[in-house]
């Protein structure tokens, strides 16, 4: 470390002086002058055809503006809502894009699907002229779940797509694979469901459309995690602005966790509707709208076999998954349950055959996408689920059979049979420390204790890989992308040496203005509070692919690296200049440039001022000014891995789970800032604990109604459900970025969701039961327990 | 409906609608956006000021109840001489990411201390039952409360010497 505010500091984070104050500056906080507010209406069918719309009542009360409807649209031109990822199938079939408009057109395909946008002077007013616009439905038939969309004869979702099949994909060696099963000593089995969840950002989402109708320009404020991606799918795609005639602002955002990376309807709707009345446009979600309008996560349900050696080696895995898309394609959709799920079934073992097979179909739901760890969370569950059944099958030791499986320290760079090539982790020494920590070898006593106060005990373990890091632009397009997945960052040196720094990924909790202002601190050997880290405004950053997929460091941080090395080499330039100096003879070290072997030297401010006042510069080879900018592109994906381990109590009499300890031990390569690594850490395994114990998104699956559409019923993760989180790291470098940094947004989530059912089931092991659905409810484990007989606590 | 009341030290005269909620009063009236609303079913606590020295879900108070009342903000907590001892707290002990549910914490956070001589972890997660954040897994805010509270009880008996 240079400078106390570099890599490697628990830097208290610069950003939180306004949020403590109340001095954020969210969405919801913005008024433009002359402003009016929107409202939808949105349909009660989970699947209807639209007959009528009648809106004279509603437009002829006070204050309403406009009432606009999918004909509106139509009449406009504007377009359906782009999905940019879309994946080849099995024999190179094409994933089905149906039209999905922003305004339903002819028929509604989800509750909460919008079906007319209502905009007035007042928000009351407005939502009081939905109300008395009249729509005529024909109902008809829904499929609220995937199972009910695979039946034969069920209703289709979209009629030129019968079977309502969206893709059928395949990944890995299907003959390679059948031939393990055919020779192995033994096959594990299990079939299980991957919960429905809604992410529910602290934050509802929100928007603001205007268009300046004197320089026919729009800005659009939203609630995105990637403005950048908004401006060019929204204004190409969708409503045919010109990129120059388009600005995105997403300021200070409530939280996102992929819920807020995908191009939504309402964003457009407030950018076309702020032209149709030529005044500023303000939609503000309910909580309520949020569960009907928000893209939702998960959704599998999951058939999936192990074949084994007898001395418990995985000799192949074999999985099938039927994934949810919803009642349309969302941005990323189709990616989600396919590339980002099915390499990472390889975890961190050697099996040497892999087959997965994913049907991802329509539903009349809400569209399904990413939700933080998106794909890998769901491929962590079915492996470490299955690993589990396998030891308890063969009778071998859960962390034995684990260690058994696991990839040596030595054969990194690793080859996994299902596409990805991990550069480096150490899985093996994350479950050693682990182990040691949770004192796995005396749990047996401390089971015997709490049987002797009637309760009932288990340890749970799961290690896990993820790919983060996303995404190498190379490889991600020949996964179906549409679009590069670098990142940029510029450099501007102030002539006083103070620094801004414009990053392309966007912050919305993560503590980019803290991490990436100690990098450029580092580099620069300036203290961070010089730094200012400037994101989220199309007109002030000039590109960038947002936040998501534990990308923001890997990838972002290395382009800050690039662009911040870039003005080094400039300062050396200039420095060499005022010596009169060799360039090469210049170094730069702790914030000082140097003519190499002597005392003479430049602090860095004195080369920025210089580089403002170039008096006597030689103007044809060398610029005025300091700023530089940079684009990374990866040439891989990062590998974060761990092992984490849970500890509970169940309660036999009202199945009630407490949970005791967890702790995980992760490989996220270079950490910048451990303080808000571990609040990463713990907020993530906070939100899959979410998932395995309290989150549960229902939709009857006949009528397709959400039956759990609020807080009164979504049962969000509370302060006292939890135990202290022990978070500890043990790090291998990233091979391919300049930091070694691997990322550490997703792990929690990744991994808590299999160690803790692991731990149910291992509570329950006694009762013959194998596998546990999430979540993991009283209800449910009560149910459990009382079929299984008058539960007995066994010592 | 005509009531005048105190917003963080200033009178307030307004003129509300029967429906009008105090987050709407703070908010789109007064420019408070300091108060945040995360739900529509007094679930979430992003809205919590205090009414009379007592934390209070803003979304669920009708403005015309408040006649005569004091209300305090997220907005009023800091001083001239900069962050109240919480705030500090949740600065120091990474209490906040998005910091959307910040201003509710706090505001709750500081009816605790004054209600608990004796704080301890376990009664503050308890008494979050009514805070949700979805970012920090609430560890943080647990040991920001503990800090803060033991901070103000520190200067409480710094100003009684
Ligand atoms: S906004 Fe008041 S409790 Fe959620
Ligand atoms: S900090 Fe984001 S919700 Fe609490």
């Amino acid at each position: 470390m240079t400078s106390s505010t570099g890599i490697g500091a628990s830097l208290l984070r610069k950003e939180d002086q306004r949020f403590l104050m109340g001095r954020g500056n969210y969405v919801s906080d913005i008024k433009r002058p002359g402003m009016t507010m929107g409202a939808f209406l949105r349909s009660p069918h989970a699947h209807a055809r639209i007959l009528a719309i009648r809106s004279d009542a509603a437009l002829a009360m006070p204050g309403v503006l406009a009432v606009l409807t999918g004909e509106d649209l139509r009449a406009d031109g504007v377009g359906g809502l782009p999905c940019a990822w879309p994946v080849t199938g099995k024999g190179g079939a094409p994933t089905k894009e149906p039209t999905h408009p922003p305004l339903a057109q002819d028929k509604v395909r989800h509750v909460g699907d919008p079906v007319a946008f209502i905009i007035a002077e007042s928000l009351l007013q407005a939502r009081n002229a939905a109300e008395a616009v009249e729509v005529d439905y024909e109902a008809l038939p829904a499929v609220g779940g995937v199972l009910e969309a695979i039946k034969p004869g069920a209703p289709a979702v979209f009629e030129d797509i019968p079977d309502n099949v969206c893709v059928d994909w395949e990944l890995g060696d299907k003959a390679a694979t059948d031939a393990a099963f055919q020779g192995a000593a033994h096959v594990a089995r299990i079939s299980l469901v991957n919960n429905r969840l809604v992410g529910n950002p602290m934050e509802p989402r929100a928007a603001i459309g205007e268009y300046d109708s004197s320089r026919e320009h729009y800005t659009l404020w939203t609630t995105s995690q990637f403005p950048h991606i908004v401006k060019l799918l929204m204004g190409n795609f969708v409503l045919g602005i010109a990129q120059h005639k388009l600005r995105v602002v997403s300021p200070d955002v409530g939280g996102g966790f992929g819920v807020k990376q995908f191009h939504y309807a309402e964003e457009a709707l407030v950018t076309w509707g702020s032209r149709r009345v030529g005044r500023p446009v303000k939609w503000v979600a309910e909580r309520s709208e949020g569960f009907i309008s928000d893209a939702h996560g998960r959704d599998h349900v999951t058939e999936a076999e192990m074949a084994l050696s007898e001395d418990g080696h995985f000799l192949g895995l074999r999985v099938r998954t039927i994934a949810n898309m919803g009642g349309y394609l969302s941005t990323f959709g189709p990616n989600i349950p396919t590339n980002l799920y099915g390499p990472l079934l390889a975890g961190v073992y050697t099996t040497p055959a892999i087959y997965c097979e994913v049907k991802a179909v329509f539903t009349n739901t809400v569209p399904v996408d990413a939700y933080r760890g998106a794909g890998r969370p769901e491929a962590t569950f079915v492996l470490e689920r299955l690993v589990d059944v396998a030891a308890a099958e063969l009778g071998i030791d859960r962390a034995e059979i684990r260690r058994r499986n696991m990839i040596p320290p030595g054969a990194y760079p690793y080859q996994t049979p299902v596409m990805m090539e991990y550069d480096s982790g150490d899985p093996g020494g994350c479950l050693a420390k682990a182990l040691l920590k949770a004192d796995w070898d005396g749990f047996a006593q401390r089971k015997g204790q709490s049987a002797a106060r009637g309760k009932l005990r288990g340890i749970g373990l799961c290690t896990y890989v993820e790919a983060c890091g996303l995404a190498p632009s190379r490889i991600a397009a020949s996964l179906g992308v549409r679009g590069g997945l670098f990142e940029s960052a510029a450099v501007r040196v102030h002539p006083t040496g103070e620094v801004t720094v414009l990053m392309g990924s966007h912050n919305h909790g993560q503590g980019h203005e803290t991490t990436f202002a100690q990098i450029a601190s580092e580099l620069l050997g300036i203290p961070a509070d010089k730094v200012e880290i400037v994101f989220g405004d199309t007109d002030r950053v000039q590109f960038g692919l947002g936040t998501y997929g534990s990308r923001s460091l890997a990838v972002g941080g290395s382009a800050l690296v690039k662009a911040t090395n870039k003005v080094i080499t400039k300062g050396k330039k200039i420095a060499a200049h005022m010596f009169e100096a060799a360039e090469a003879d210049i170094e730069f070290k702790d914030g000082s440039f140097t003519v190499a072997g002597t005392d003479r030297h430049k602090p860095f401010a004195e080369i920025a001022l210089s580089a403002h006042f170039p008096v006597n510069f030689p103007l044809e080879t060398l610029e005025p000014g300091l700023e530089e900018q940079a684009f990374y592109d990866p040439v891989n994906f990062t590998f974060p891995c761990g092992a984490h381990i849970a500890e509970l109590e169940i309660d036999p009499e009202t199945g009630t789970v407490e949970l005791l300890s967890y702790i995980a031990v992760d490989d996220i390569g270079t950490v910048i800032n451990p303080m808000i690594v571990e609040g990463q850490i713990v907020g993530g395994i906070v939100q899959g604990i979410g998932q395995a114990l309290y989150e549960d998104c229902i939709y009857d699956q006949e009528s397709g109604q959400l039956l759990s559409g609020s807080f009164m019923d979504y049962c969000l993760p509370r302060a006292d459900n939890f135990p202290l989180i022990s978070v500890e790291t043990n790090i291998t470098a990233c091979t391919h970025n300049p930091l070694g940094s691997k990322g550490c947004g997703e792990l929690g989530t990744i991994g808590s969701p299999a160690t803790v059912i692991n731990a149910v089931v291992d509570a329950l092991s006694h009762l013959g039961v194998n596998h546990v659905d999430m979540p993991a409810t009283p209800n449910r484990l009560w149910r459990i327990i009382a079929n299984a007989g008058a539960a007995p606590v066994v010592p | 409906m005509h009531i005048s009341l105190t917003v963080n030290g200033k009178s307030v005269q307004a003129d509300v609608a029967p429906e009008e909620l105090l987050s709407d009063l703070l908010r789109e009236r007064l420019g408070l956006t300091g108060t945040h609303v995360g739900c529509d079913t007094s679930q979430c606590g992003a809205c919590v000021v205090h009414v009379d020295g007592r934390s209070v879900k803003s979304c669920t108070v009708l403005a015309v109840a408040l006649q005569g009342s004091t209300v305090t903000s997220i907005e009023a907590v800091a001083s001239a001489a900069g962050l109240h001892p919480m705030q500090k707290a949740f600065h120091e002990n990474h209490g906040l990411q998005c910091g959307f549910c910040t201003p509710g914490m706090v505001m709750s956070a500081l009816d605790y201390a004054a209600r608990n001589p004796d704080p301890s972890a376990e009664s503050v997660r308890h008494w979050l039952e009514g805070n949700f954040c979805r970012c920090t897994g609430y560890q943080n805010i647990v040991a920001a409360i503990l800090a803060g509270a033991a901070a103000m009880s520190e200067r409480a008996k710094e100003l009684g010497k």
